[in-house]
């Protein structure tokens, strides 16, 4: 292979003057953390609402659920995120439009937004299957009990129900993670955008696609590891992740 | 709202963004799938050989790629497939390798981790009595899985596999980082030459929404044909 | 045909499931094991055609040693039928697709060989009605006759029968017991772990009675149901035969 290895260039400055190469793939790593976990927030509020109506009785909740999910769930996430930043302020009253082109920060924005709202549909699949997973006496007892159903659902049904999805939501939030390098073509310097810079200032390709890999290795065991004090934290004796 | 829109532009263009756009995007899907299924099924194999090398490689596989962003590992291929064609064929300076090529074998190492993930819960499914019948009728271990094992595996998982084939067709798209011409690439090529982006998006938004969902609601009526059988 | 010398199983490193196991099965002879749950019974007979591995002793099947790494596995288990308390008939394969695929792949045969023997045997258990059914559309008796039907196109030189009954409704026992009698009468060799008494009393040579891994009685057939000697295996008959 006549390909040069060079693993110190990680210490030379990159010449965009922000700091040497390391620096530069850090600032991605941390804008990709900070993406993520702003559209994961989005994410876990619109998936568990849309989640439970799913489950409702209302035949009328439960079509609405269903029409969300397959909304965001059928398109693709690139394509998604460009409806949300070519398309929306065009089709917007001028001044929103206007308004929303000059943002500051637009990729970002429109990441979070995007990544949250197409992540929310498969948290809320997730949380349905949960719902749908847990014994249909609870839901019995708890509404003879004279429990109302949004007390049956606050105080019965979503704490037993998260506690089973736990296992899938961490894997969801790493998508989520992964994910949002697909905001690369909306022009966020997210970690794997920051690789790419590396490799057209350096030409030095394969040093700078490790150091991602390993960086994305690293947040995936280090998220793993963290939910697993999490899931025994919240585990029920006796009851599924309970042993 | 739409009065300054020119969406006559997508009649014009439509000889392109399906005779090469759609094409690209179908042909990849469909032999990345067939690709993905065979090496991922491989790959749930060795996981469950028992032998500790094998164990060891797919379990490392797997959840290496699955701890990637796929447009890292698109650009990783880009740039790595060259060199593994140079290593391949023996000759003394990188391959020239297509944009279709270089896609195909992305995808399907990619992919593969994910198909061996569900052919590995398909294996897993089938009561350990299966495959002892099947050797107490002296059928040998590849015998037993090829006539016993996969294929039930695979018909229990099937409603799973066509998912994740449309999870695959919708993921093709990031080959847009690449600038090939799939169809979303050919979208945005006319998008940009004829500043027409809101009307190519949204079109381009609206043919994969409903290729997705006729795909999607088919998957859903198998599904509930095989809970029927059962 | 079997000879069974002081074999010894355990699972891991703590549980012994066989200890120091020694019997055998003559030519044309039927041998019934019974015992309670858990005292070894079936781990016993899968071992004789290596379905279950065990750490000493030796099992000789025809002359050929069972745990002789050397020896050819698929070959011998093709040469000894098996049915198992579980039917495992191939649910994806026609019946009389699950008659022939070992006939054709293991032993060669040709098709119309192989379906010309299925189409024989289906009809000898009364079930050649049934041949373009798949297993799930016939009754636990039928399936488990499938099974038996399967066995024997295999033209094996001996069966060994694991629990067949235990796992079907009572009104259907008997017309898989039939089945076997016959078999007996043509002088089949066969080992079965049964507790089917009835069944050991018209045609069972010889019994053996299990309890926590051993073999504490091996005796014929009327001096087992005479007088059992050990007081395990007089307990052991006394609960099963006082219904």
């Amino acid at each position: 292979m006549n390909y040069h290895w060079n693993w110190r260039i990680f210490w030379e400055p990159a010449p965009n003057g922000t700091g040497t190469y390391l620096d530069m793939l850090l600032s991605g790593l941390l804008l990709t953390i900070e993406t993520a976990i702003c559209a994961w927030i989005i994410a876990l509020i619109c998936g568990s609402i849309v989640g439970v109506l799913r489950t409702l009785p209302s035949k009328t909740a439960s079509r609405i659920g269903f029409l969300y999910v397959e909304f965001f769930r059928n398109m693709p996430l690139l394509v998604q995120l460009f409806l949300w930043f070519f398309v929306l302020p065009e089709v917007l009253p001028n001044a929103w439009g206007l308004w929303l082109k000059q943002m500051p920060n637009a990729p970002f924005f429109t990441a979070t937004i995007g990544l949250g709202l197409f992540m929310s549909a498969r948290v809320a699949e997730q949380l349905r299957s949960g719902i749908g997973s847990l014994p249909r006496g609870q839901k019995l007892a708890a509404t003879a009990l004279g429990l109302t159903t949004a007390q049956t659902y606050r105080y019965v049904l979503l704490p037993m129900a998260f506690r089973i999805v736990l296992p899938p939501l961490t894997s969801e939030f790493l998508s989520t993670v992964k994910n949002t390098s697909v905001a690369i073509t909306i022009g966020l310097i997210e970690l794997t955008a920051q690789a790419r810079a590396m490799q057209e200032f350096s030409f030095q390709v394969f040093e700078a696609f490790t150091a991602a890999t390993v960086l994305y290795l690293l947040v995936n065991i280090v998220v793993a590891v963290a939910m697993r004090f999490v899931e025994r934290g919240v585990a029920i004796p006796g009851y599924i992740t309970g042993k | 709202m739409f009065a300054n829109f020119d969406f006559d532009v997508i009649r014009r263009s439509l000889s392109y963004l399906f005779l090469d756009g759609m094409t690209f995007t179908l042909t990849l899907t469909g032999l990345a799938t067939v690709g993905a299924l065979v090496f991922g099924t491989l790959l749930a194999l060795m996981r469950l050989s028992g032998s500790k090398p094998l164990v060891w490689f797919a379990g490392i596989y797997v959840d290496l790629m699955r701890s990637l962003p796929l447009v890292l590992v698109i650009f990783w291929f880009y740039f790595l497939v060259p060199y593994i064609g140079q290593w391949l064929t023996g000759s003394s300076r990188p391959m020239r390798v297509g944009a279709f090529t270089s896609s195909l074998v992305t995808f399907i190492i990619f992919e593969a981790a994910y198909f061996s993930e569900i052919m590995r819960a398909g294996i897993q499914s089938i009561s350990k009595g299966q495959p002892a019948a099947a050797q107490a009728l002296g059928l040998t271990y590849s015998q037993t899985m090829r006539y016993v094992v996969l294929p039930q595996a695979f018909r229990n998982m099937l409603p799973v596999l066509l998912t994740q084939t449309i999870v695959l067709f919708q993921d093709t798209s990031l080959v847009y980082v690449l600038s090939i011409p799939d169809f979303l690439g050919a979208a945005s090529k006319v998008a940009q030459r004829d500043g027409r982006l809101v009307e190519m998006y949204l079109f381009a938004a609206v043919v994969y929404f409903a290729i997705s969902c006729i795909a999607s609601f088919g998957v859903r009526r198998l599904q509930a044909r095989i809970a029927f059988v059962h | 045909m079997i000879e069974i010398s002081h074999v010894d199983k355990w699972y891991g490193t703590g549980f012994q499931a066989l200890k120091d196991c020694t019997t055998s099965v003559a030519k044309g002879e039927v041998v019934v094991v019974c015992g309670p749950s858990g005292s070894g019974k079936s781990t016993l007979i899968k071992c004789v055609n290596a379905l279950e591995p065990f750490q000493s002793g030796e099992i000789v099947l025809d002359g050929i040693k069972v745990n002789d790494p050397k020896t050819d596995l698929p070959k011998l288990r093709a040469r000894v039928g098996m049915v198992f308390q579980h039917f495992e008939l191939f649910p994806h394969l026609k019946i009389i697709e699950n008659l022939c695929l070992a006939q054709e792949k293991v032993l060669g045969r040709s098709h119309e060989d192989a379906m010309a023997k299925g189409a024989k045997l289906l009809d000898r258990v009364g079930l050649k009605d049934h041949a373009r059914k798949f297993p799930a559309e016939l009754s636990g008796g039928q399936q488990q006759r499938v099974a038996i039907a399967r066995a024997l196109a295999m033209d094996p030189i001996a069966m060994l029968f694991d629990e067949p009954t235990s796992a079907l409704d009572p009104e259907m026992i008997s017309e898989v017991l039939d089945v076997m009698v016959d078999l007996a009468r043509e002088g089949m060799t066969m080992m079965v772990v049964t507790h089917e008494m009835g069944f050991a009393s018209k045609v069972a040579n010889r019994v053996i009675f299990m309890d926590q891994g051993e073999i504490v009685e091996d005796a014929p057939k009327t001096d087992f149901f005479g007088s059992p000697r050990s007081d395990r295996a007089q307990k052991f008959l006394s609960k099963i035969l006082s219904h």
